[in-house]
């Protein structure tokens, strides 16, 4: 055990996280499902689980743009919002002719995630020219906008294909269609396709994605332009290329959770993906730790379950969250703090480099 | 239209480049910042391998030079050649594809990276990772990042610095920062490398190492190297061409002991030309010795 | 002339001062201590819930009400500064902006437990009626017409307060170059402080006329129009007295046209559709100062 536990200290750093973040959600996603198996887990929890697994894409993908692009989304929800209608439209209108299976939900996730990506390069390519607050709210504004659209959204499908309006079902000049979004009330008479297992397969699949971007050229590109946007542009990265890219894998992880959301529960409405949503990614990355992929999983496991688990916790929640969130943010981000941390730090790594440098040489001992 | 050198100064650049098109030429350079004239009026040619020297008093606008170079700052007037190709209206990135490269008078490292993936930010426009390859990590991927390891490595090595390629880069020493930036800076494979300030802070062994290295730089790389300095000492020493900038006109060029006995230059220096001088002089003992 | 017009221009003209209001305690926090305090929308809402307990609960009358609300404000206001921004001042905008959507939780979230999120009906702080114009063509509200007022008078009254008082001076020496104002003596965390105490003071009055004119009062109430509000600072010119007044009445007036010429579900996203136009096109404002960036 010990010499594992010596092993993993000496990989790279990146080799680190990843086998920590497999792991993680391959161990949460065995614990669930034996839970739910042996039905140790009460109902409403287990309603909970996909929409659980589609926050931690969430807030992997968000984690993206804020961790490791520098750049605040306040709109993150409005990409999920994209997928989740798209999605389910794609859903009812190919239901006839593919049948309610895996494969139709697989289909619905990628058209949701295509969908936000163009979503994605249509706000990203305006937005990104600006900087900080401003590109936070913008992002907000085109997250409300989304919100306000899909609102009045009227969506249907009949022989003729779909239909399209933004006043009025009758509007939508249907013979005997269907309607699959109605303006306020959302997306209605949606296939209940999302599994646990499919939660876990797009939790793989962004995880996936998201450390091998950064652990690339691309991912150095960005991390660059995060840590010194001056510098970056002075050796050639062309700074909007990059920020784009970012933005609509963000964007298109965001859709595809969204999809996998939506197919969950029977109707959507689009008030679920406002500003509020958005916030609450945003606490998940934030509490996790900024440009931290396992403190994404973590937080968003234990922060989505804590007012299940403790009912009376509910009422306090997001008071709490909001207290937690300024003080996490003090405790990072002030100069008295960081000072004070660089001691102790300095302090731990002295004795830490002391004892290595003891087994080392102990080590090189035995080896001669 | 690219001019033959010597001009517009005979005395700037170095022999051996004597009769071969300059890698960088300015002409009638000016920028103004609202109403305020920061550079006015620049015209240079830097000759291929020449190590050149820009200096001035405190606020001349030599830094606004290379942010005019680098196309930081759009030029009001005038324009940049780069061996003979204009750079205007090109972005800060693509001037260094074309071939400038610098480092910053305050330095700009990407601080929570570590060193070597410094290095290998600066080989971005050299690694051939589509982002295909970047997502899935397969199609050569292994190849491309060991070739950048390696030779993020060589660059380190140049500056005997590979021994710390997994640091943090903002953990190293006020010296290795410089000498990191410059690797960066050098790993796009410039054909012209701008250096803000690099003995900036420096005490005098490491100057004399940095004067070292920036010959080093010019020999190996067979590139020109432009910089900014305070440093007389160093600036005379190595230096082939020099240009004096005050208050955002060039006042002086020459070679250094032309600059040296310029009148207009003491004077440039205020109050202050017996010690430059008396500097000077001393800083040519101490390095003869 | 067309009486429903002139009635949408009065309502835009009324709803934007409200905007141009609270978008003076954006444009002065930004200007001076260069961060986005979203909290400020959820100010207006506290303001707002103290100028209605004060009347409801104490019956004090409602100027009283009124000064109560914004002697809380202010503290909040300073206090939030102190205990929030001011550790933050030298860190990244994302970590100020980031503390500041947490102050702005807080704040909902603590009314939200006080005051509960049924909406409560606010009773109009004017003493007096509509006037009614061209036979009753054209009806102009008590509320319309002081709110309107009250922003000429605290528009004028600030302008005279930056550029003539000492305090005001400071400001302006702030927010031009922090450290310069310093060593000229200026104690910056006291100019800032003292800023978000106006602009806190403000966003009570805010809060108060937003809720004469529409009554329903809940912890929401102060987000959506706080964030109109720093589109319409934006809009006129960061950092600009004027420019926030002009912004104001323009966005307020695109607001309620849009609202009853195109559709009402849309006007929101119309609105943030002018916020986007503004800052891709003219990101310092109408009334904007360039900035150029130092490397």
């Amino acid at each position: 055990m010990a010499g594992f536990a010596n092993k993993y200290k000496r990989l790279k750093k990146s080799t680190r996280t990843n086998i920590s973040a497999y792991g993680l959600v391959i161990i949460l996603f065995v614990v669930a499902l034996t839970m739910q198996s042996t039905g140790a887990i009460s109902n409403s929890l287990s309603g909970q689980l996909v929409p659980i697994c589609t926050y931690i894409v969430m807030a992997l993908s968000l984690n993206l743009t804020v961790g490791f692009l520098g750049e605040l989304s306040l709109g993150h929800a409005g990409f999920m919002s994209v997928g989740a209608f798209s999605g389910v439209i794609a859903a009812v209108s190919l239901q006839s002719s593919m049948g309610s299976g895996p494969l139709l939900l697989l289909v619905a996730m990628i058209i949701g995630g295509l969908f936000a990506g163009i979503a994605g390069l249509i706000i990203g390519i305006p937005v990104l020219r600006l900087r900080g607050d401003y590109l936070a709210i913008v992002t907000l504004a085109f997250g409300e906008i989304i919100k306000n659209i899909m609102n009045c959204l009227y969506v249907g499908v009949d022989m003729g294909g779909l239909h399209f309006s933004l006043k009025s079902v009758n509007d939508l000049g249907m013979e005997n269609g269907k309607i699959i979004i109605n303006g306020p009330q959302g997306a209605v008479g949606i296939p209940k396709l999302a599994t646990l297992t499919a939660g876990f397969i797009l939790i793989l699949f962004a995880l996936f994605i998201v450390l091998n971007l950064i652990n690339s050229k691309t991912g150095r590109a960005v991390t660059a332009i995060r840590d010194n946007r001056i510098a970056a542009e002075s050796v050639g990265i062309g700074v909007t290329k990059y920020k784009l890219t970012t933005f609509i894998i963000s964007a298109v992880l965001a859709g595809m959770a969204g999809a996998l959301y939506a197919m969950n529960f029977s109707t959507v409405a689009a008030k679920k993906f406002d500003f509020n949503t958005s916030i609450l990614i945003l606490v998940f990355v934030v509490l996790g730790g900024m440009g931290n992929i396992v403190g994404s999983i973590v937080a968003t496991t234990i922060l989505y379950m804590l007012p299940e688990i403790l009912r009376e916790f509910a009422d306090y929640r997001m008071l709490l969250y909001a207290i937690v969130l300024i003080i996490v943010m003090i405790a990072t981000n002030s100069e008295k703090a960081i000072q004070f941390r660089d001691s102790v730090m300095a302090k731990l790594s002295s004795k830490k480099r002391k004892s290595q440098n003891d087994s080392e040489t102990k080590e090189a001992v035995n080896n001669e | 239209m690219s001019k033959m050198v010597p001009l517009p100064s005979k005395s700037i650049v170095p022999e051996r480049d004597v009769n071969k098109p300059p890698i960088l030429e300015t002409n009638h350079l000016g920028i103004d910042f609202g109403g305020l004239t920061a550079v006015d009026d620049l015209t240079l040619a830097v000759g291929r391998t020449e190590i050149a020297g820009l200096i001035g008093p405190n606020g001349a606008g030599k830094t606004t030079v290379f942010n005019l170079l680098t196309n930081v700052y759009q030029p009001t007037r005038g324009d940049i050649m780069l061996d003979g190709v204009s750079t205007s209206k090109k972005s800060t990135a693509q001037v260094n594809k074309m071939g400038i490269a610098r480092t910053f008078q305050n330095i700009r490292l990407f601080g929570h990276m570590s060193v070597l993936d410094n290095v290998k930010v600066g080989l971005h426009n050299l690694t051939k990772e589509n982002l295909a390859v970047c997502l899935t990590h397969l199609f050569g991927y292994r190849k491309t990042e060991k070739q950048a390891n390696e030779q993020a490595l060589e660059y380190l090595d140049f500056f005997g610095m590979a021994d710390m390629a997994n640091f943090p880069a903002g953990s190293l020493p006020y010296g290795a920062q410089r000498r990191l930036e410059i690797a960066r800076a050098l790993a796009t494979k410039p054909s012209i490398i701008l250096l803000d300030e690099p003995a900036a802070g420096m005490n005098p062994s490491e100057t004399a190492e940095l004067m070292n290295n920036i010959r080093r730089i010019r020999d190996n790389f067979q590139i020109a190297v432009m910089l900014i300095e305070h440093d007389m000492n160093l600036v005379m020493n190595i230096c082939e061409g020099i240009c004096v900038l005050d208050h955002g006109k060039v006042i002086a060029k020459g070679t250094p002991d032309e600059i040296k006995s310029n009148p207009t230059v003491i004077e440039a220096y205020l109050g202050k030309k017996n010690d430059k001088k008396v500097e000077a002089k001393e800083g040519e003992t101490n390095a003869e010795s | 002339m067309n009486m429903t017009l002139v009635s949408n221009l009065i309502n835009g003209i009324s709803l934007g001062s409200v905007y141009a209001i609270i978008a003076l305690g954006y444009t002065m926090v930004y200007g001076i201590a260069k961060m986005l305090n979203f909290a400020h929308g959820d100010v207006i809402m506290v303001g707002a819930y103290m100028c209605f307990c004060s009347m409801t609960y104490l019956s004090l009358p409602p100027i009283v009400s009124i000064l109560i609300a914004m002697v809380v404000c202010t503290l909040l206001g300073v206090i939030v500064e102190v205990l929030a921004y001011r550790p933050l001042r030298k860190a990244s905008s994302l970590a100020v902006l980031i503390t500041a959507i947490g102050v702005s939780y807080l704040l909902q979230n603590a009314a939200l437990l006080i005051w509960g999120s049924a909406p409560k009906t606010f009773s109009s702080v004017v003493p007096f009626g509509s006037v009614s114009l061209f036979n009753g063509d054209l009806i102009i509200t008590g509320e319309s017409i002081v709110t309107v007022a009250a922003c000429v008078v605290i528009m004028i009254c600030l302008t005279v307060f930056t550029k003539k008082s000492r305090m005001g001076k400071a400001m302006r020496a702030v927010s031009e170059d922090k450290d310069a104002a310093q060593l000229m003596g200026i104690n910056v965390n006291k100019t800032i402080a003292i800023t978000f105490a106006i602009g806190s003071a403000l966003a009570a009055i805010a809060g108060v006329l937003l809720c004469s004119a529409y009554p329903a009062l809940t912890p929401t109430t102060g987000s959506m129009p706080g964030i109109k509000a720093f589109t319409a600072a934006v809009f006129g010119g960061i950092g600009s007295i004027p420019g926030a007044m002009i912004g104001g009445v323009l966005l307020g007036v695109i607001e309620i046209f849009s609202k009853s010429y195109i559709s009402s579900e849309l006007a929101d996203a119309i609105v943030f559709g002018v916020l986007i136009v503004v800052l891709l096109v003219k990101p310092t404002g109408l009334l904007g100062k360039k900035i150029t960036e130092k490397v």
